[in-house]
């Protein structure tokens, strides 16, 4: 029983300081975007000695918060409900149709996958630009592009637990198969949903790249768009660069500390199923 | 339902995905092909046959960048695998709720873009490094990202600690779906902590070691914003891996058509390592 407990023991202390190790860079950061710009380069790693919160409405004020944090709010939810709503449709008539058709649709999806952005963004974006669809809208849809094929394997996986009597059923109810996927299959896909809204939200909020790209107005640039900008112009003034650091993280992980169970899962379903 | 009306409610249910891939993936992969044929600069383009392919094998930035790409994810992709099955192994022990706590905070980073990620870490290697060294008169934490070396293994730290802890979540799922009875017959053969975890775990857990192999390779290969935010491929090119190499070649260079043609071998890369995972994976099952 003792070398159980020592056991335990030795693995408590392990983990604790693995996590120490881990969360403090964020303490380095935390700590410096609250220190004037001359401590910093005095006190690099601890607690400030003054405080300077002013650090942080200049920040706000910089990144123009309030604005990116709406447009990469917009951005993500509207990407999402599209995203939502076709992948789950497309899943469900490709799981209830078994034909050849459907499996070369499952495979055409599966290659497509297999396709790194960096591959297509040269075309991506020429041909959006041709028929003057950038922007936000234009980043909208191609957001829906690239999460198609994991979403809709996602919910196609979860469609062969869902039993067909369940349609029958309602078939013989006199509904169509658009109010019977809605108002019967839609409901029970709801764990699946869960985890197609957090894989796309966490990928969507992050995304820095493809916005980049698209996005040439600057009213409309999002959170790491903003950042970039931002952090480009205030390297020199580290203190204002850390504060608007933490702006970007910290909505990322309160959200995080409220769902975290539902986002671990969503992850490991996302891992382990496509 | 009559076999018409069903067939119309089938292609109203899977058009629209089908539309958004084929215009947002398929078409521009099929022009880019037709792109990376010609000198294009994004305004004209004139067809030059596999011209541009020539080229790239004596382009040494690209060279160096793709060795460079080769050489980072094969250190990372074994530090991130045994960083992250160590983690999963310390959160999977009996040791109480602490272990939620635990893997809380070691995912944390995941959930932080590149961007964000790249600039914190910027701030730690240069000012936080060079505060420790003036502070303790250690060499080893001077000038950071200022060569190629640091920046290379500046890279492969903040990379380990953005995957570490999602490679750690795909362990964990995989160790728990090793049967428990397993583990108390090798008990009760006397088998110690260790020889139950080499000889019993390890095991069974080789179809986790291809997943987490295959995605950090993949992901290690795509890296852009990490790139961008931590060292811009600084000093001289030298830290700029290959998707940074492409997008140079392309938006700061103007040449779009040599830089589709870099493109298509990345995709052709890429598609070789993502099949490979997916063969392997795929035969693993089999003989389970």
């Amino acid at each position: 029983m003792t070398r159980e407990k020592t056991h335990k023991w030795l693995v408590i202390i392990l983990g604790v300081m693995i996590t120490v190790s881990w969360i403090y860079p964020f303490f380095i950061i935390f700590f410096g975007s609250l220190k004037s710009r001359a401590e910093i380069f005095t006190n690099t790693i601890w607690i400030p000695e003054t405080f300077v919160p002013e650090n942080y409405s200049r920040a706000y004020e910089g990144l123009e918060y309030g604005r990116s944090f709406l447009n990469s709010l917009f951005i993500t939810t509207s990407s999402i409900i599209i995203i939502v709503i076709f992948s789950s449709m497309a899943a469900y008539a490709l799981a209830r149709n078994k034909s050849k058709i459907s499996t070369a649709i499952y495979f055409f999806c599966a290659l497509t996958m297999l396709i790194p952005f960096q591959s297509v963004m040269i075309p991506l974006v020429s041909i959006f630009g041709q028929i003057d669809f950038l922007n936000r809208f234009g980043l909208i849809i191609m957001n829906w592009g690239f999460a198609s094929s994991m979403s809709i394997f996602l919910y196609y996986g979860a469609m062969r637990s869902i039993s067909v009597s369940l349609d029958e059923a309602a078939y013989l109810d006199g509904g169509t198969p658009f109010q019977i996927f809605w108002r019967v299959i839609f409901p029970i896909l709801r764990p699946t949903t869960v985890t197609v809204v957090i894989l796309n939200a966490i990928r969507l909020w992050n995304d820095f790249l493809l916005p980049s790209l698209v996005i040439n107005q600057e009213g409309m640039r999002t959170i790491p768009l903003r950042m970039y900008y931002f952090f480009g112009e205030y390297t020199v003034q580290w203190e204002l660069a850390l504060a608007g650091l933490v702006l970007a993280i910290v909505p990322i992980i309160v959200l995080y500390i409220f769902i975290q169970r539902y986002i671990v899962e969503g992850v490991t379903k996302g891992a382990v199923k496509t | 339902m009559k076999g018409k009306k069903k067939n119309l409610y089938y292609w109203a249910f899977v058009i629209p995905s089908l539309l958004a891939v084929f215009f947002v993936i398929v078409l521009p992969l099929i022009l880019g092909i037709g792109t990376s044929l010609t000198n294009s600069d994004g305004h004209t383009a004139v067809f030059i046959g596999l011209n541009n392919y020539r080229r790239l094998l004596s382009d040494e930035q690209f060279i160096y960048s793709l060795w460079f790409t080769i050489r980072f994810a094969f250190v990372a992709v074994i530090l991130i695998n045994v960083i992250g099955l160590g983690l999963a192994l310390i959160v999977t022990q009996k040791i109480g709720k602490i272990s939620l706590f635990f893997r809380t905070v070691f995912f944390m980073p995941n959930l932080i873009g590149g961007i964000i990620l790249g600039f914190i870490w910027q701030f730690i290697f240069v000012r936080a490094f060079a505060g420790i060294a003036e502070a303790t008169g250690l060499t080893f934490f001077n000038a950071w990202l200022a060569d190629t070396t640091t920046g290379f293994w500046g890279l492969v730290i903040v990379f380990l600690w953005q995957m570490s802890g999602y490679i750690m979540i795909i362990y964990i799922s995989f160790l728990a779906n090793i049967p428990g009875e397993l583990i108390e017959a090798g008990k009760i053969d006397g088998a110690n902590k260790w020889q139950a975890f080499w000889q019993i775990k390890f095991p069974m857990l080789a179809p986790a070691f291809t997943v987490s192999l295959f995605l950090t390779l993949a992901n290690a290969f795509k890296i852009y914003d990490l790139n961008l935010a931590l060292t811009n491929g600084a000093p001289f090119g030298s830290t700029e891996m290959i998707a940074m190499n492409i997008y140079n070649t392309a938006f700061f260079q103007y040449q779009q058509g040599y830089a589709q043609s870099k493109a298509v071998i990345f995709f052709l890369i890429v598609a070789v390592i993502s099949l490979t995972q997916v063969f392997i994976t795929r035969r693993k099952e089999v003989d389970l």
